[in-house]
């Protein structure tokens, strides 16, 4: 900092932004949350350096900063669109310049228990669309599977390279306490987020070159050359030559469109709309300024339904005719294959301690948050019963849409939602409210406590699995709200992992 | 390169050149309405017409007059050529096209955007105009040198210019053709007051008084003119220019990729026609007729380099 910018603010500043730390370390006593940068007895051990860095630094510049980097996200134009506002198509995930912060020692404990997550996930699809021998050994009801819609029949008897089905997963994590970490979700479908994750590492480092060379964190940049690595690792076998990979996006309209082609642009290959892409002599190839050349590894952002108007929704202009027959034919790798929704609803999720242990034979090393499945008759009468306690999800859903949080929601609301639950139990299961972590974030006043979640994301291809260090860190920018979700006004945060 | 990705090129650049040329025509228009003109809503017609915009206009509007037409060129997003139209076109494209600009073009193009969003987001004012309009003439140099210093000299390079190129073409030959009258050598009228201000605003909409100038030595005839425009290869919107760089481009694309292009056939043969050849040959042939047929042409080059590259299924 140049001295004229230290006189300009003022020590005072400083001190006021002190005497907001301290104030939030005696909030932090007798709080019902874990707060991930202070306990009860000061900072705790991650955060020591970057609080005494934070020490020095004064507001005004702290602010400027945040400006700068909003004008930076929206001149590289890193916005997501919002479904259904048209006012504001193109929105900004508001980014806050204080680091979530991991030690190494935790995120060791944190990414042994992913990968033996994403394992038994990939163990699990296989199984149920091969042998399944999970449902004859009666651990879940073969209605969990026969009803759902995310099983789709067109997988039945077919293996993709090296069994891997799920090549990108981003898990959802919550942490409650100094060793408590929950899975939430297993996003095992086409998990976003992961530009964020790159481009906040990357504001981070041009804002604060210096913490950077004070602290060690750990690497993410690697992320993009990876995802390439590990999708040509999972080319079809009779693939000749380097396998030429493409992304394939819904278009720009897509809201995430802007991390399709950050992706592509990253590992340095095209990108491509259905309409790019057509069957030719039995492979699936794009139409080039030269005619059509072949692609050998499709890494989708397309939903399954989308995917092939031949054999799923007919009327889907996104995807392209016949890529399923292509696909059992073994002559194009999709990413991630299709059918992988019936391994992360909600309701197989609740069954999840019992998969992990039934494929790798240990616990599971992640805890399950308890989830009640609305479609049993005992946790409907108590999730009905318990409603302003609870949250309640759709099966399906995702995005924070149609969901219920019971202590934020109004008497109305709660009668509203008992309704829908009485009318469809089975698409509904619940949770008890988690106490999510805080981390504090930067605010006009000061540092102030935010609830967090955690989305690493883990790489799977027949080589094994990579996970990156860190994830996308998304809060809840209201205060006591718990809902992360950026289509609800969450924001995003740069995660470290410490170098140990 | 994805064929679509070559279109997505193409059309960027094409509606980057359609919103500068449409500011520099209003700009035009704008001036001799301001200070030269007796017939000020005649020189707004002209400046609709020659934005090949008039039909929209018509069902919309009756009458021509300033604040109007500038609206409908400036900001009317039913008109498809309007600036706030074209960029939001070259912005959708680039986003289409994102991994084949580098940073700045992409950053360029983004902010233009943002800010001719934000500056045409209510009608502007007459006192305001030259500063917009110098707003999108500073905005599409800041792209157009992202394009030039820092993009490989490869195929993406050559549909940007080509883009570029096909849309310049058509411009100019429109706005010569809609003022071709007043280059007809007419001995009762050579020199006179209607004429100069019909020249001066031929010259300005391609921003072309100065160097016009400098160039022929300030010998305003229209046969000076008409020549300058049409076949004169230094400067840099006259149609001759602009043929020998779509062919220039073309030929590169073709070194390219090895393989020989119809288009190439056509830019070639519209190059000679504009080649080797003197002004008064053109008025021989009839300026408004040859104009005509050039319009066809660059049509046609354009069609011809969709199909050539594979620009849709």
């Amino acid at each position: 900092m140049c001295p004229a910018e230290r006189s300009a603010s003022g020590p005072g500043n400083r001190v006021a932004l002190r005497a907001r730390l301290v104030n939030m370390l005696s909030m932090s006593k007798g709080k019902t949350y874990f707060s991930e940068m202070t306990s009860d007895t000061g900072v705790r051990d991650p955060y020591q350096s970057y609080d005494a860095w934070f020490a020095q630094q004064d507001n005004a510049r702290l602010a400027k900063k945040s400006e700068e980097a909003e004008v930076f996200f929206r001149s590289t134009g890193i916005t997501f669109n919002v479904y259904g506002d048209e006012d504001a198509e193109e929105r900004l995930i508001p980014f806050d310049l204080v680091p979530r912060i991991i030690s190494g020692r935790e995120w060791d404990k944190l990414s042994k228990g992913i990968d033996q997550r994403v394992r038994a996930i990939n163990a699990f699809l296989h199984d149920i669309y091969n042998r399944q021998e999970i449902l004859r050994a009666g651990v879940i009801p073969v209605d969990l599977i026969a009803q759902n819609d995310a099983f789709l029949p067109q997988m039945i008897d077919f293996s993709p390279p090296g069994d891997v089905y799920t090549h990108i997963v981003g898990t959802d994590i919550v942490r409650t306490g100094e060793d408590e970490f929950f899975v939430l979700e297993d996003n095992a479908r086409t998990p976003s987020g992961v530009s964020y994750m790159l481009e906040n590492r990357e504001t981070m480092l041009q804002m604060f070159p210096e913490l950077f060379s004070k602290i060690k964190v750990q690497r993410v940049s690697d992320y993009p050359k990876n995802l390439r690595k590990s999708l040509e690792a999972s080319a079809p076998k009779n693939c000749e030559g380097r396998p030429f990979v493409v992304v394939l996006t819904p278009g720009i309209h897509n809201s995430a469109y802007y991390e399709h082609s950050f992706l592509a642009d990253q590992m340095g290959v095209e990108l491509v709309e259905g309409h790019d892409l057509r069957v030719v002599d039995g492979h699936i190839a794009m139409r080039t300024t030269r005619g059509y050349r072949k692609i050998d590894v499709i890494y989708r952002r397309v939903d399954d339904d989308f995917l092939d108007p031949l054999t799923f929704n007919p009327d889907s202009m996104l995807g392209v005719p016949g890529i399923m027959d292509v696909y059992r034919a073994g002559n194009i790798t999709i990413t991630n294959a299709p059918g992988t929704g019936v391994s992360d609803d909600k309701a197989i999720y609740s069954y999840m301690p019992e998969i992990v242990e039934f494929y790798t034979g240990e616990k599971a090393l992640l805890k399950n948050v308890e989830t009640y499945r609305c479609s049993e008759a005992d946790s409907l009468k108590y999730v009905l019963d318990n409603l302003a306690d609870l949250v309640v999800k759709e099966v399906h859903g995702s995005g924070g849409y149609g969901m219920l949080v019971g202590p934020t929601a109004s008497k109305k609301e709660i009668a509203e939602f008992a309704e829908k639950l009485k009318a469809k139990p089975s698409n509904y299961i619940a949770q008890p409210t988690l106490s999510l972590s805080t981390v504090p974030i930067f605010t006009e006043a000061g540092l102030a406590p935010r609830h967090v979640d955690l989305r690493p994301f883990a790489l799977v291809s027949p080589n094994g699995v990579e996970i990156t260090p860190g994830g996308l860190t998304r809060v809840a920018l209201k205060e006591g709200s718990l809902v992360v979700n950026s289509s609800q006004g969450g924001g995003t945060k740069d995660t470290w992992v410490l170098k140990e | 390169m994805l064929g679509k990705t070559a279109g997505g090129l193409y059309w960027m650049f094409r509606a980057l050149e359609r919103a500068e040329n449409t500011a520099r025509l209003i700009e035009a228009g704008f001036r001799i309405a301001l200070t030269r003109s007796t017939d000020p809503d005649g020189e707004w017609r002209s400046v609709i017409i020659t934005s090949a915009t008039q039909q929209g206009y018509d069902a919309k509007y009756d009458g021509y007059d300033s604040a109007r037409v500038t609206d409908y060129l400036l900001r009317d997003l039913d008109n498809q050529s309007s600036v706030l139209s074209v960029i939001k076109q070259a912005r959708d494209n680039a986003r289409l096209v994102r991994t084949a600009l580098t940073t700045e073009v992409w950053m360029a193009v983004n902010e233009t955007w943002m800010l001719l969003t934000d500056v045409l987001k209510e009608p502007v004012p007459e006192t305001d105009l030259p500063e917009v309009l110098s707003i999108i003439r500073q905005q599409s140099a800041l792209v157009r040198g992202a394009l030039h210093g820092t993009m490989l000299r490869n195929d993406i390079y050559d549909f940007a210019r080509l883009g570029t190129f096909v849309e310049r073409a058509d411009s100019t030959a429109r706005i010569i053709d809609v003022k071709y009258y007043a280059l007809l050598p007419s001995p009762s009228l050579v020199g006179s007051r209607m004429d100069n201000v019909q020249w001066e605003m031929l010259l300005r909409s391609v921003s072309a008084h100065r160097s016009f100038r400098w160039a022929t030595d300030g010998d305003y005839a229209s046969a000076n003119i008409a020549d300058f425009l049409i076949l004169d290869r230094r400067m840099p919107r006259s149609l001759a220019y602009c043929a020998a760089t779509i062919c220039e481009n073309l030929e590169y694309l073709e070194e390219e990729y090895g393989e020989r292009s119809e288009s190439l056939v056509l830019a070639r043969a519209l190059r000679a026609r504009l080649r080797d050849r003197d002004i008064a040959s053109i008025f021989d042939e009839g300026l408004h007729e040859f104009l005509s047929s050039v319009l066809g042409d660059i049509a046609r080059i354009g069609i011809q380099i969709e199909q050539d590259y594979r620009f849709n299924e």
